[in-house]
């Protein structure tokens, strides 16, 4: 039975079709697992295994390197406050103790209704803006307590309709149309140089400076 | 003055009067869009790439001196260089996965200007025949990835990108790819593992870079967002007006990220090698001082893994050579601020901290060496250090970079700078970078350290950690 749903699946087709190999569409299939489910089970690696010729152990050893993949439930919404130099300056650590106090969880841990997990994360980018902190992904700069405080409101009350439930990246994906794409380049395929090069040759006679 | 200010859809970033090689679009608000980019000389620098043969444009990025903007300063033009002829094919990754402390700009570049990344990705594999673009993406940034996969597939349906671009020969796919949460995929090694699907682990190099030996085997060149962003600019005005900007050994501009204690921070783009860190910190065009009128203490100049500067480096010029010989780098430009208030140990802590978590493991002197300085600084924090500890910490940073490591000349006690970059005992430079904040603020700080530790030289017995499970005893 497949893991994935149907127009999920396809999904995962056209992503393997841009790599050369196969095992580098992993990292894009864990994140669409992770999409499909909020966190990465079992099955969805012994699919992507099959997906891309690989072994479960391996789709596993793989995906266990990078910190975004979760492999058991967490929160709906993953509150990630960084407190790494510039957020500590500007008081990125007090904004994770009082999101820590407010929800009655420390980082790493998740609420009991299932709806909050909140993260002490590392530089998220957003440095000039600090304290900042991300929600799935989605950066709030320039936080106060009191502005953490009506964030958490809004999500409990289903008014933060701009952050996807945890698991959705990016909301647009990249489309090739049939027929418009250059095709991928296997390194056994192509020992010939590319076409254009050829104008480099007419260049030399040329005699150029 | 000017009404330069933030520009509310592009937070951080601070619109001034300095050149605007890669931030023009920044103003407009629609400035991710197809429309605006091609009404703003958009595809342009492309067109002009393929009327000319693709060893010309090569000499043309070779002339400009487009220093590489990810942390090395290495010139592009020369990197592309070191391919092997005839291992065809030859592929080209994008390194967007900007995570390095303090640095964002690359993250600003493809959420606001995707196209004019694409089309610098385009005019490289033109220049140098590369049959395939990975473009990977942080994890941790959805709306890079939703922009420039917006920008790809207007890009396909226009014909800029794909199959006989504008009507020529040249084709080439762009894949869109992106990471999933680890700082040492910046690595160009370990990008390319994490693009094969692998852990990110750096290879081992020299004696093959990824120009050699990279992807699938094949040799690959690996830029930065910000380099190659500068491409398009530099193919429609030519590497002359490339380089009346800048300095003679630094053309052109660069973006900063500058956070911290000052009264006005942001992402500016300013000229390499004429604007010093004053101009920067205090000019009325940048920064505008310290908070609260206080003194500055410190500085990071290029990101979390170099050496720290204090407010005798200040007349220092943005310039990657001076600044290495100054004993730090400009590295990936960004620069966090640290006034009086700030306490030394700890804010070095929050960096060794970083680089304890994000050490990938492979080498030894990293992946131990990172743990125990986190540990022994933490305690000294507590107030549980013990005298031998800067010692300590000194002879564990030298495990990981053996010799006189990188730091700034301190005046004060008559010590000279000690130049860049770091010896290293790891495959790649994060252990190294560990070793930054704690030989920068012992040097400069030592009785901050020595106030924080205790007078005992050895925790006795009783004071092993408390548990608070009651421990069953026999």
């Amino acid at each position: 039975m497949s893991y994935f749903t149907a127009d999920n699946l396809e999904t995962a087709h056209e992503i393997i079709s841009r790599y050369p190999r196969k095992k580098s569409a992993l990292i894009p299939l864990l994140h669409l697992a992770q999409e499909q489910e909020g966190w990465v089970a079992d099955d969805a690696m012994r699919q992507i295994a099959e997906l891309t010729d690989t072994t479960p152990a391996e789709v596993k050893g793989t995906g266990s390197f990078y910190e975004m993949f979760k492999f058991h439930p967490v929160g709906t919404y993953m509150i990630n406050v960084c407190t790494n130099l510039a957020c500590q300056l500007l008081g990125g650590e007090e904004l994770l103790a009082h999101a820590e106090e407010a929800l009655g969880i420390k980082a790493g841990g998740t609420t009991a209704d299932g709806m909050f997990t909140i993260e002490d994360v590392e530089c998220i980018a957003a440095c000039t803006e600090a304290p900042c902190l991300q929600v799935n992904y989605r950066y709030k700069l320039r936080l106060t307590t009191d502005d953490l405080d009506q964030l958490i409101d809004d999500i409990r009350n289903g008014r933060a309709t701009d952050i996807p439930e945890h698991g959705t990246l990016g909301l647009v994906r990249q489309h090739i149309p049939a027929g418009a794409g250059a095709g991928i380049v296997a390194p056994e395929q192509a020992t010939e140089r590319p076409v254009w090069l050829a104008r480099n040759d007419t260049a030399d006679e040329g005699g150029e400076a | 003055m000017p009404t330069h200010d933030y520009v509310p859809h592009a937070p951080g970033y601070v619109d001034n009067d300095g050149p605007k090689i890669v931030t023009s679009r920044f103003v407009h608000e629609d400035s991710h869009t197809l429309e605006r980019y091609e009404a703003t000389n958009g595809y342009d620098g492309l067109r002009r790439a393929l009327d000319r043969t693709p060893a010309d444009v090569h000499e043309e990025v070779r002339d400009a001196v487009v220093l590489g903007r990810g942390g090395a300063g290495f010139p592009a033009g020369v990197k592309w260089g070191f391919m092997p002829p005839g291992k065809f094919p030859y592929y080209l990754v994008v390194n967007g996965d900007e995570s390095e402390p303090g640095t964002y700009k690359d993250r600003l570049l493809m959420e606001r200007d995707p196209h004019q990344l694409i089309e610098g990705c385009l005019i490289t594999c033109y220049a140098l025949g590369l049959s395939q673009c990975f473009l990977y993406v942080r994890g941790e940034m959805p709306a890079a990835q939703e922009n420039l996969a917006q920008a790809l597939n207007e890009a396909y349906a226009k014909g800029y990108v794909g199959k006989n671009i504008m009507g020529t020969e040249f084709s080439v796919d762009i894949t869109l790819t992106w990471g999933a949460g680890a700082y040492i995929v910046g690595e160009e090694t370990a990008l390319i593992e994490s693009l094969e699907g692998n852990r990110g682990m750096p290879r081992l190099k020299p004696p093959f870079f990824p120009a050699a030996i990279g992807l699938y085997g094949q040799p690959t060149i690996v830029n930065n967002v910000e380099t190659l962003s500068n491409l398009p600019w530099l193919l429609v005005n030519g590497a002359e007006q490339y380089k009346a900007f800048g300095s003679e050994a630094s053309p052109g501009s660069r973006m900063v990220a500058v956070s911290g204690h000052v009264n006005r921070p942001g992402v500016y783009e300013i000229e390499q090698g004429v604007t010093t860190f004053r101009d920067l910190l205090y000019g009325d065009n940048f920064c505008r001082g310290i908070r609260n009128d206080n003194e500055l203490k410190m500085f990071v100049p290029g990101g979390g893994s170099a050496p720290w500067f204090f407010p005798e480096q200040l007349d220092l010029p943005l310039e990657g050579r001076t600044v290495g010989a100054e004993g730090s780098m400009l590295g990936s430009g960004a620069i966090m601020v640290m006034d009086e208030t700030t306490d030394a140990v700890k804010a070095a802590l929050r960096l060794v901290r970083f680089y304890a978590r994000e050490s990938c493991g492979k080498c030894t002197p990293c992946r131990e060496g990172t743990t125990w300085e986190e540990r022994i600084l933490q305690r000294i924090l507590d107030g549980e250090g013990r005298p031998s500890d800067i010692d300590k910490l000194l002879d564990i940073a030298d495990n990981i970079s053996p010799g006189p490591y990188p730091v700034a000349a301190d005046p004060s006690q008559g010590l000279d700078a000690v130049p860049f970059p770091p010896k290293q005992t790891t495959i790649c430079p994060l252990g190294p970078s560990s070793v930054a904040p704690i030989t920068s603020t012992i040097r400069r700080f030592r009785h901050e350290y020595e106030a924080k530790i205790t007078k005992r030289d050895s925790i006795p017995v009783m004071a092993a950690p408390m548990s608070s499970d009651p421990v069953e005893v026999g």
